[in-house]
């Protein structure tokens, strides 16, 4: 499954993107599952609002954190955020 | 004396609230204790609350509302709503028996992330069988109607010798019901599955085969339908890591309030779990007896003692190793190390001598009160 680079993407409406005070980690919550996220990977799905598309969400975070070239890494994350159903794009 | 000290005491991350053990279905394989007519006090409202807080303010954040049927509970609305505001993932574990698109519906309002359905097998007639109640229709109808108020729809089914030939149906089926999550749970062996193990157990052969198919099925679905395949141990080398550890992730609390490191726990001597109406979650997690009692490596024997495995399966199920080998300390006998491991050969033998008797030789003992109280030696018991 790869990223389709004009499609806007959403965050699944069936997990639930979460701040977690005791772990200090933003988590991916689904049934009967939890995934622990870095910070990187937490702010690319934060991204993910079902508006922006893949170039839109590279230059957002570039802009954010002051820097240029995440095009790849950010790709390589939502493809396996695609791949694991945290995402999907209609 | 088991435990030990100087053991970094990870916080709860699953809360498993048994609301109750009332149940209008029968399951020969109920994970409840087989004598849970013993048990008739349930917890009230605020006292549910006040562990949903306490757990929550440690760490836990996936719930699940089970029992028995959590549906029996008049307040599951309000403990849902409560769930959300403390930023629980909640997880309603049903037979979907009585539940109505009504109650669907105010259940999302209050903020309910999931609903788990059981169905007992792919036709009416088995699945009415083996719930003990006329069910069949309901629960697909439930199905259809949790997917449609958007909730991810996960169906369960539990696997055993009655209905593993139907394998292929039950995939069909799961696929027709637009599942997002199949759990395909192999029976496990305590309780009431304990009880009827003779007749539940499948063959080697019969598991090997409905593995295969379930497997050519995951591969044909990836991407629209996950499947949890929970393992039949008895057919492993090597025991589950139960629990993730004891004590580390889970937290079970039964109906009437005893806090439970496993759900099968209670049936363990000497453990004395304690009771939310004495202590609060953070004293029990961290000092009461139970909860220490198999935390680390200090309490076993030989061989998981020295197992170059035992940080990976912790030496597998404490309860499992009592029922079958009346050592809690035991490794777990599905374990090919296990001295004992030859009691599972005996059992799947049993098993297999029992499948040619007639069904009116030895029936199964379906999960009622009546059967509870007779397992129990309760003579009456207030309800």
């Amino acid at each position: 499954m790869t990223i389709n680079p004009d499609q806007p993407i959403l965050f699944s409406p069936l997990h639930r993107l979460q701040w977690e005070e005791a772990q200090q980690k933003t988590v991916i919550l689904y049934p009967e599952g939890m995934v622990e996220l870095n910070q990187s990977s937490a702010e690319i799905l934060k991204c993910c609002d079902g508006i922006r598309n893949l170039a839109q969400i590279v230059s957002e975070l570039e802009q954010k954190f002051s820097t240029t070239g995440l095009t790849n890494d950010i790709t390589a994350f939502l493809e396996v955020a695609l791949q694991n159903g945290w995402i999907n794009q209609h | 004396m088991a435990g030990s000290t100087n053991i970094n005491i990870t916080p709860p991350r699953w809360l498993l609230a048994e609301l109750t053990y009332a149940c209008p279905l029968q399951c020969p394989y109920c994970s409840n204790p087989v004598d849970y007519a013993k048990y008739p006090n349930e917890l009230s409202t605020d006292d549910w609350k006040r562990v949903l807080g306490e757990a929550r303010k440690m760490g836990a954040v996936q719930l699940g509302f089970s029992g028995g049927e959590p549906l029996t509970r008049k307040d599951l609305v309000e403990l849902v709503k409560h769930a959300r505001e403390l930023g629980y993932y909640s997880n309603l574990i049903t037979s979907g028996y009585g539940l109505t698109e009504e109650k669907i519906i105010q259940l999302k309002e209050a903020g309910l992330d999931h609903i788990q359905v059981s169905i007992q097998a792919s036709t009416q007639e088995l699945n009415d069988h083996i719930a003990g109640t006329a069910s069949f229709h309901h629960k697909k109808e439930v199905a259809h109607l949790v997917k449609k108020h958007g909730y991810p729809m996960v169906l369960c089914v539990v696997i055993h010798r009655e209905n593993i030939h139907q394998m292929p149906q039950i995939l069909a089926m799961a696929e027709e019901l637009g599942a997002d999550y199949l759990e395909l749970a192999n029976t496990q062996y305590y309780g009431w599955a304990h009880t009827n193990r003779d007749l539940l157990l499948p063959t080697k052969e019969q598991f090997e085969q409905a593995e295969q198919i379930a497997q050519a099925f995951k591969e044909k679905v990836a991407g629209k339908m996950k499947i949890y395949y929970v393992v039949p141990d008895y057919y492993e080398d090597r025991p589950k890591a139960c629990m993730n550890g004891w004590g580390t992730t889970f937290l079970t609390i039964a109906p009437d309030g005893v806090a439970l490191p496993c759900h099968s726990a209670r049936d363990l001597p000497g453990l004395d779990c304690p009771n939310v109406n004495d202590y609060s979650i953070q004293e029990i997690w961290q000092e009461s007896k139970a909860f220490n009692f198999f935390r680390g490596f200090e309490w076993m024997k030989e061989p998981c003692r020295n197992c170059d495995e035992k940080e990976k399966d912790f030496g597998g199920c404490r309860c499992q190793a009592y029922l079958l080998t009346g050592d809690m300390y035991m490794a777990d006998p599905v374990c090919s190390k296990s001295p004992e491991h030859a009691v599972i050969q005996q059992a799947v033998d049993s098993a297999k001598a029992t499948a040619s008797l007639a069904s009116d030789e030895k029936p199964l003992v379906f999960r009622n009160s009546r059967n509870s109280k007779a397992m129990s030696s309760v003579v009456d018991t207030a309800v």
